[in-house]
């Protein structure tokens, strides 16, 4: 991606603001500005139906945004300026923009008519035309840290739940993304098999990768987060050190909503 | 309960458990059995013994060149027509899931017209189409000069006339069934392709349209069992295709009888053959799926019959783990 002019600041891999985006007459993004460094794991908490699905899909343009402005590494997401507006990207470029920005989904969204070595491979060599023979390599070598060197020629619906993620993991950095946005990569885990998938996004997160994840695990926000940013009904109601946040929240819904995640 | 004491010792082990376990009996199975069996004997009897079935000049005829032509053509209208029409499908359904709304009326139209009226009818109107159009031309509309003109009685021969019902009337059947193949896949599956950053066409190449084969495949096995069968229609237009072969010389020599078995034969034939191509491919895109795969009709007569392996190994697929 082309750092352009506008660029806000160097070290700045994403920054939202004034995002606004409603369904219908529901505004479910009521203006969100946020900033998220290189190398920073972000973790978004809030409440169920505060947004924070929605805003992690304005952050790829899975969905528009109606007003405001979103920037990965400097560049616009979705849209083009115009003098006065905005205007939307074809399908085209905007698929040259996700291209950087990983994504990990609550239901994995594994190809399932491919093994994990083919859905790890699927992005690198199908889109980004890369060296067959070296994807593979380096495929191999994904899987392998995320500790399922043994299931590389399993389909999807031969693993468990905690395995699949993980492959879904090895395929976002298949693509070597700038960024990987997780939404509740763990919540639809047995709970026995949801340290697999937290310890390999802790070992990302070590390597200096970009996280903005949406969590319920407080325990990993407060381990892992660089920073912890609440959201309720639309909107940033607190954020900063997890220690702070988790420890000691200043705002009432944060305190409800952590009262309930951690009893 | 009434848990005999007696039948537990004090460890709770059991002095039954080591007798063996036998499957449970079906003897009305063999009942059903013997009496379609003996029907089809009957039925044998009767073809072997009934001398207006006129064998030997079925023999005859079967392998003659006439039929094998007719064969061919049959085989040759059949395999266009699927392989035009079904190309024809995808864009069709593709057009009727844009959110274009000219695109998905316009396939709407298409759909409508040529599954709404008769195969027999569509045909008939490509034959006469010189009647309503006389010249072909291929210009700039309205104004330009023509590059190409053709008299529509050249260009329209019977087995182009064939082809176009055939096919489209096929796009429009298949449009619908692919329609509801790409439907029924998961929208997370398009949105993971799309999160890296995969283009349309791709996703609906890679993702979307295999996965979908699935649901698309059975009833275009239908479709192409129905097409060849269907192709027969088209000798009404005197397309040499093999009911029309059979025609030809069941009116030279009045062996209707005869001449129609070898037809019936034949698509018979052909139909098991593509019975079988059906199950291959189905079974090929069955992979990573976890419902079990077709059996094969001598496993399922195995499995009718009690005999052979019992409780089928389950195959990698089916054992997965929690998901
Ligand atoms: N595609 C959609 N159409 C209509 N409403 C939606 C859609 N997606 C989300 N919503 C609504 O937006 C709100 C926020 O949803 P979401 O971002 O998924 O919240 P969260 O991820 O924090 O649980 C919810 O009230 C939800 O019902
Ligand atoms: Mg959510």
């Amino acid at each position: 991606m082309t750092v352009q002019a506008e660029d806000p600041a160097p070290g700045i891999m994403m920054q939202a603001a004034g995002v606004r985006k409603s369904f219908g007459t529901l505004e479910v993004l009521k203006g969100i500005d946020l900033v998220v460094r290189q190398g920073e794991v972000m973790c978004l908490l809030g409440q169920s139906g505060s947004g924070k699905s929605t805003f992690l899909r304005c952050i790829n343009h899975l969905e528009r945004i109606d007003y405001g402005r979103i920037r990965v590494d400097g560049e616009l997401i979705g849209y083009k300026e115009r003098g006065g507006y905005l205007r939307e990207m074809h399908e085209q470029e905007i698929a040259r923009q996700r291209v950087h920005i990983g994504m990990v989904f609550q239901h994995f969204n594994l190809f399932p008519h491919m093994t994990a070595l083919q859905n790890v491979i699927e992005g690198p060599i199908g889109v980004k035309r890369e060296n067959r023979d070296e994807v593979v390599e380096r495929a191999h070598g994904i899987l392998k840290r995320v500790g399922l060197s043994e299931k590389v020629n399993a389909y999807p619906r031969q693993l468990s739940g905690g395995q699949q993620q993980r492959v879904a993991i090895a395929r976002a950095l298949a693509m070597r993304p700038k960024l990987i946005l997780f939404d509740e990569p763990t919540s639809a885990l047995d709970p026995e098999l949801v340290s697999d998938v937290l310890d390999v996004m802790r070992d990302l997160a070590e390597s200096g990768m970009t996280m903005i994840v949406v969590t319920h695990e407080v325990g990993f926000a407060r381990e892992v987060a660089d920073r912890v940013v609440f959201m309720a009904d639309g909107e940033i109601v607190e954020q900063g050190k997890p220690a702070d946040v988790i420890g000691n929240p200043s705002h009432p819904q944060t305190r409800a909503f952590l009262s309930k995640v951690l009893v | 309960m009434s848990l005999q004491k007696s039948a537990f010792h004090g460890s709770g082990s059991d002095h039954t458990a080591d007798q063996p376990i036998k499957p449970a009996r079906h003897p009305w199975r063999w009942v059903a059995i013997a009496f379609v069996a003996l029907l089809a004997v009957m039925f044998v009897h009767t073809l072997m013994t009934n001398p207006r079935f006129e064998w030997p000049i079925v023999a005859k005829y079967f392998t003659s060149g006439t039929i094998l032509l007719g064969v061919r053509r049959t085989l040759e209208l059949t395999a266009i027509a699927m392989l035009s029409g079904v190309g024809l499908g995808v864009l069709l359904a593709v057009m009727r899931l844009s959110p274009n709304p000219v695109l998905s009326s316009a396939s709407w139209l298409f759909v409508w017209f040529f599954r709404g009226s008769p195969l027999l009818v569509q045909l008939l109107l490509w034959y006469n189409l010189s009647a309503l159009f006389p010249d072909i031309s291929l210009g700039i509309p309205f104004i330009g000069p023509d590059f190409v003109k053709i008299d529509a009685n050249v260009l329209i021969t019977p087995y182009l006339a064939a082809l176009l019902g055939l096919g489209l009337n096929e796009a429009a059947y298949s449009a619908e069934i692919i329609r509801a193949g790409i439907i029924s896949i998961d929208h997370g599956q398009t949105e993971a392709a799309q999160s890296i950053g995969m283009s349309r066409g791709r996703l609906l190449r890679r993702v979307v349209l295999p996965q979908a084969m699935r649901v698309i495949i059975p009833p275009l096995g239908n479709d192409t069992i129905n097409m060849l069968k269907m192709s027969a229609l088209v000798s009404i237009i005197a397309v040499p295709e093999l009911l029309f072969a059979a025609q030809t010389i069941y009116s030279r020599t009045f062996e209707t009888i005869p001449l129609l078995l070898v037809a019936v034969i034949w698509y018979l034939i052909v139909v098991s053959v593509l019975s079988v191509i059906q199950y291959y491919i189905e079974r090929h895109y069955a992979r990573g799926s976890s419902r079990s795969l077709p059996l094969t009709p001598l496993q399922g007569l195995r499995k009718l019959l009690g005999f052979g392996p019992r409780g089928r190994p389950a195959l990698p697929d089916e054992k997965r783990s929690a998901a």
